[in-house]
């Protein structure tokens, strides 16, 4: 397949936009990354491939409209190149199960994540904190009912589940970074800290995964710009 | 073995009504129990101890919440017509596309209107049609959302819309979904309720408003 057929609007920071080309590298596709700097405004492609949302990731695959929203996208290239490993499970159970965490990590799990970033005072920093970490303690007993004894969630490989959730390490890792501790830490969750490794070690994440310190450059200077634009929405 | 189905639901809900429009088309006999919210059983809370919330689905003993994991549940496990989600994945995609469309952004807009009034409230009308616009673009040139026949995306919109939306307009006061301004979705609509099992799905009118009305009451007091 031509390198053109498939495109990936992305952006290097966002853990959304790493799930798509996981998957691709999953089943072997090759596929043409377009990096699109949001902080700078949004290309004209951007806006013309998902004029509803206008977010990254976008997947174009030929002359098809293009395909938005991570997850739903995920699920496309799982199904649609059907040859290579499957990204979800085969039973309808443990899809049901996987999707139900996937919605999890991105509705409450991760909005968490950011709260921590971006809390005022210590109650409310506080209070983010012992969500994520609760968070991580379900994470911990999920994978130990879904991944039965192997290396992922989903198994022997990777799946649905370890995208899902793997693709918000280099945030969580930030995170603890700027606060000098750890959230992921072996005496609460050692299963989830031996899969973290796995996961950013493994093939078809590696060369995906931000680099720990770049993001946490990025991130220093997306929380001064959200705290400059509260400061002046406060002097008005 | 004989399967053994239960719903765990709420009257009012239409995530709840949803899961059980999808059980009946698909002809799946199924026991269900009504959940007081404001008094949750031991039950709900075993079965969904992250989110503690209605629909779940209980089947053969294994729980599943979340209504639209569960309607891809019931799709997967009870593979007789009708076939809810497309066979195509590009389909598929656009499908569950639109379902999240509703129950994020719809949702929030819905919430605005009830809650805001005047010109906040117009400009959130103005938003909820440019919404509905969108939605009403993917019907055109087929008769359900899912194509020929009713489906995964025509369950959605059918609960949300038709049930649920029409009786809040009407306790709030307010006529911004209408035939004149919407015909393809109301022509859709006409289809939809024709069939028996949607009928027997349909939140009930009138208790539905004094429910309504009682929550909104409840709502606007405690944020005084």
């Amino acid at each position: 397949m031509a390198t053109s057929e498939v495109k990936v609007l992305g952006s290097w920071p966002s853990p959304y936009a790493m799930r798509p080309r996981i998957a691709l590298n999953i089943k072997s596709v090759d596929y043409e990354y377009i990096d699109e700097k949001l902080w700078e405004g949004k290309s004209q492609l951007l806006l013309q491939s998902n004029p509803v949302h206008k977010k990254i990731p976008v997947l174009i695959h030929g002359d098809r409209k293009p395909i938005c929203e991570s997850l739903i996208i995920v699920q496309y290239i799982n199904e649609t190149w059907s040859a290579g490993p499957s990204i979800l499970p085969s039973d309808p159970y443990e899809r049901a199960v996987a999707r139900f965490w996937a919605a999890y990590l991105d509705d409450k799990w991760f909005p968490a994540v950011k709260s921590v970033g971006i809390a005022k005072g210590d109650e409310e920093k506080k209070a983010a904190i012992a969500q994520v970490e609760e968070g991580l303690a379900l994470m911990e007993g999920a994978f130990g009912d879904c991944s039965k004894g192997k290396g992922f969630f989903g198994g022997d490989e990777i799946g649905y589940l370890d995208i899902a959730f793997g693709s918000f390490l280099g945030w969580l890792r930030v995170t603890e970074k700027f606060n000098g501790m750890k959230l992921l830490d072996e005496g609460k969750t050692p299963a989830l800290v031996r899969w973290a490794d796995r996961f950013c070690s493994h093939g078809s994440v590696k060369d995906v995964m931000p680099d720990t310190d770049k993001l946490a450059e990025f991130g220093k200077m997306v929380i001064a710009k959200i705290r400059a634009a509260g400061a002046a929405a406060e002097r008005h | 073995m004989a399967d053994e189905v239960k719903l765990f639901g709420m009257w009012a809900s239409p995530y709840s009504r949803r899961v059980e429009l999808a059980l009946k088309l698909k002809g799946i006999p199924y026991e269900y129990i009504e959940e007081d919210l404001s008094n949750k059983s031991s039950l709900l809370l075993k079965y969904n101890p992250v989110h503690q919330k209605i629909p779940v689905l209980v089947h053969n003993g294994k729980s599943i919440p979340e209504s639209l994991v569960i309607l891809e549940y019931i799709d997967e496990t009870w593979r007789n017509n009708p076939v809810l989600l497309p066979r195509d994945p590009y389909k598929r995609s656009i499908a569950r596309f639109w379902a999240k469309f509703i129950d994020e952004k719809i949702l929030i807009t819905t919430r605005k209107v009830s809650f805001t009034t005047g010109k906040e409230q117009d400009q959130a009308m103005e938003e909820l049609s440019e919404q509905l616009k969108l939605l009403e673009n993917e019907l055109k040139g087929k008769p359900y959302f899912a194509g020929e026949a009713i489906g995964y995306l025509d369950i959605v919109v059918a609960n949300f819309l038709v049930f649920w939306f029409r009786n809040l307009q009407e306790a709030l006061g307010i006529n911004m979904f209408t035939k004149e301004r919407f015909p393809i979705i109301f022509e859709w609509i006409e289809k939809v309720v024709a069939i028996d099992v949607v009928e027997v799905c349909r939140i009930p009118k009138e208790r539905h408003l004094v429910y309504i009305r009682t929550r909104l009451e409840a709502i606007k007091s405690a944020s005084k």
